[in-house]
């Protein structure tokens, strides 16, 4: 196993690499000049040029790769143009409401999606199962904006109940976590429920069931088991999802953090604080993804073998 | 991390489960067809033009004049909604058809030739993995500069992996067998075993997935109208339509939520009659063969 999760984490460097150049060149093709947000109509070529030189962006690209990778691999992103602090500190500032946000609606994805997906199981085809499936379905079909935007009007507009934004207190967070997380949970409650009656067929369900073993406690301790295998496939591989997502909520809701952080910064063009924002997010992707095979191999340990 | 990858899209299409069948299908490609028909007929169907404002008649509710009500310009979000419907269908069928017909034709290549070839064009395609859908499309239109355009572009770049994964696994499952093998002793050449024998057979859970996908990226066309990235004003996508609304969501609240609505509709539909095609074409056995 610890064979396996150095070969994964040894993997994920060439692809790191490749990302960061992606990243560097993305903000490189972007039309618009900073320099020109940057300086008053009127100023000369002159001051334009020297100004250029001070965020090193009139060296060539490759070189400016270079600086920029070095510095990034040391924690440092360079200082925003248009805020005129350092990435850094605007990142430190804003991923810890990222991670709050991203990890809750993650949980509650998995948890409220299992739950729900193996009631619908264990009651399939009837009523519990159609109606707990159609939520599902609207779940995962609904903009998460729209959805968002709905659950202010009704929570903190129409009852009063919950904030309508920002961060000030923990309620702040209920809104934006159901929202995030519900797409997720629409997809893990219906895998689980598949899957779930996929293992039910097999013949050492059928087995428990003959040895007497309570139809309760062949599901919860034998099939869901089983079942959750794919569940955890699927679950890191829609981090991307929630971390997407994420960006969305976090607009909608005013809440600080790196997905508010980068949308504000395309609109300003701000290379640097959009480069560290990618950056982190893809970075959040693949760790997540690796943590989402590594817990799929210390689950299934054929996993392991197949990637030799 | 390619290793997980490869598996994840017939995984994930052998587990999505699939409840709804039968009528539901039925209901859902009725009202698909109808959503087109809207579409297409849109002048002829809106009761007022989608442009004309009339500032007597600001922020109204919904009422027999106008079904939906009215937006912040005194514009009727009916004839907006039906209009919008022309943009976002087609932006999320032209996005899908574009997306699919590169991803065919890089993962056929790749999945036939395999090779060096194979590796290093699958490598840079699965960067794309490493970055959301939304993120990816969201930084390509701030590139390529918001309108339609690149917001077409934008999504189909955002599904090309999903697309370009699945043709080469189903390619690759396909160029072992039996018929492929007596083609070639056959004489015949690449063109002629991809274009003839291979294609045809791995396209079915493709040409799903790409009706699946459509749902998604009406979704992803509506959130990126959502930010601004979208069609531009006065053109009313269902996107930019909540996001012009959104300033004005407590005051007038139904701009915001009839246009979601219909996203959200489109996409139940979508999705229903997909599954409902899938369980018919019976293509869920062929892509576990994959």
């Amino acid at each position: 196993m610890a064979d396996y999760v150095l070969r994964r984490i040894l993997a994920l460097i060439p692809v790191f690499f490749f990302v960061t150049v992606v990243v560097f060149m993305i903000v490189h093709l972007v039309p618009g000049d900073p320099i020109d947000n940057l300086v008053r109509i009127g100023v000369t070529p002159e001051q334009k040029a020297l100004i250029a030189a001070r965020y090193g962006l009139d060296q060539p690209l490759y070189l400016q790769y270079w600086r920029w990778l070095t510095l990034v691999l040391q924690g440092d992103f360079g200082s925003a143009i248009v805020l005129r602090r350092p990435v850094m500190d605007l990142i430190r500032e804003n991923i810890g409401y990222s991670l709050t946000l991203g990890g809750l609606a993650l949980c509650f994805s998995a948890l409220v999606g299992i739950t729900t997906g193996a009631i619908a199981a264990a009651w399939r085809n009837t009523l519990v199962d159609k109606s707990i499936m159609g939520v599902v379905l609207l779940g995962s079909t609904v903009p998460a904006f729209w959805l968002g935007l709905l659950l202010i009007l009704l929570f903190a507009v129409t009852l009063g109940w919950l904030p309508v934004s920002g961060a000030k207190h923990w309620t702040a967070l209920i809104l934006p976590v159901v929202t995030v997380g519900l797409g997720g949970m629409a997809l893990v409650a219906r895998v689980t429920r598949v899957s779930m009656m996929d293992i039910g067929r097999q013949d050492f369900v059928t087995l428990l069931h003959a040895k007497g073993v309570p139809a309760w406690a062949v599901q919860v301790r034998h099939v869901l088991r089983h079942a959750l295998i794919p569940v955890v496939t699927l679950l890191s591989l829609r981090i991307g999802l929630i971390v997407g997502g994420s960006v969305t909520v976090e607009y909608v809701f005013a809440r600080p953090g790196i997905g508010s952080l980068l949308i504000r910064a395309l609109g300003q063009r701000d290379y640097p604080v959009v480069q560290g924002c990618l950056l982190m997010l893809a970075m959040a992707v693949m760790i997540g993804t690796l943590l989402g095979d590594l817990v799929q191999a210390a689950m299934d340990p054929r996993q392991r073998e197949e990637s030799r | 991390m390619s290793l997980s990858l490869k598996t994840q899209g017939a995984a994930t299409l052998r587990l999505l489960g699939k409840p709804f069948g039968g009528i539901g299908g039925a209901i859902c490609g009725a009202g698909l067809g109808l959503f087109i028909f809207v579409a297409l007929f849109a002048p002829l169907l809106a009761p007022y033009a989608y442009d004309a404002q009339d500032l007597a008649r600001i922020g109204l509710p919904p009422s027999a004049e106008n079904w939906f009500g009215t937006d912040e310009f005194g514009r009727d979000v009916l004839s907006r909604v039906i209009y919008g419907a022309r943009i976002s269908l087609s932006v999320g069928l032209t996005a899908v058809a574009l997306s699919a017909s590169a991803g065919i034709l890089i993962g056929a290549l790749c999945g036939y030739f395999g090779g060096r070839f194979d590796r290093i064009t699958m490598a840079a395609i699965d960067l794309t993995w490493c970055f959301p859908e939304i993120l990816l499309a969201l930084v390509l239109v701030a590139i390529l500069g918001p309108g339609l355009n690149s917001t077409v572009i934008a999504i189909a770049v955002a599904y090309l992996a999903q697309f370009t994964r699945l043709t080469r696994t189903q390619v690759r499952a396909l160029k072992g067998e039996t018929f492929v093998e007596v083609s070639r002793c056959l004489g015949a050449g690449h063109a002629h075993i991809l274009l003839r024998h291979l294609l045809p057979n791995a396209l079915a859970p493709v040409i799903v997935v790409a009706m699946l996908t459509t749902g998604d990226a009406i979704l992803l066309e509506a959130t990126l109208g959502f930010f601004g990235m979208g069609a531009q004003p006065p053109t009313p996508s269902w996107g930019a339509m909540m996001s012009s609304g959104s300033a004005q969501l407590f005051n007038a609240p139904w701009v915001v939520i009839i246009p979601g609505l219909f996203v959200a509709l489109s996409v139940i539909f979508i999705n229903v009659y997909g599954d409902a095609i899938l369980a018919a074409l019976d293509v869920k056995n062929r892509i576990r063969r994959a």
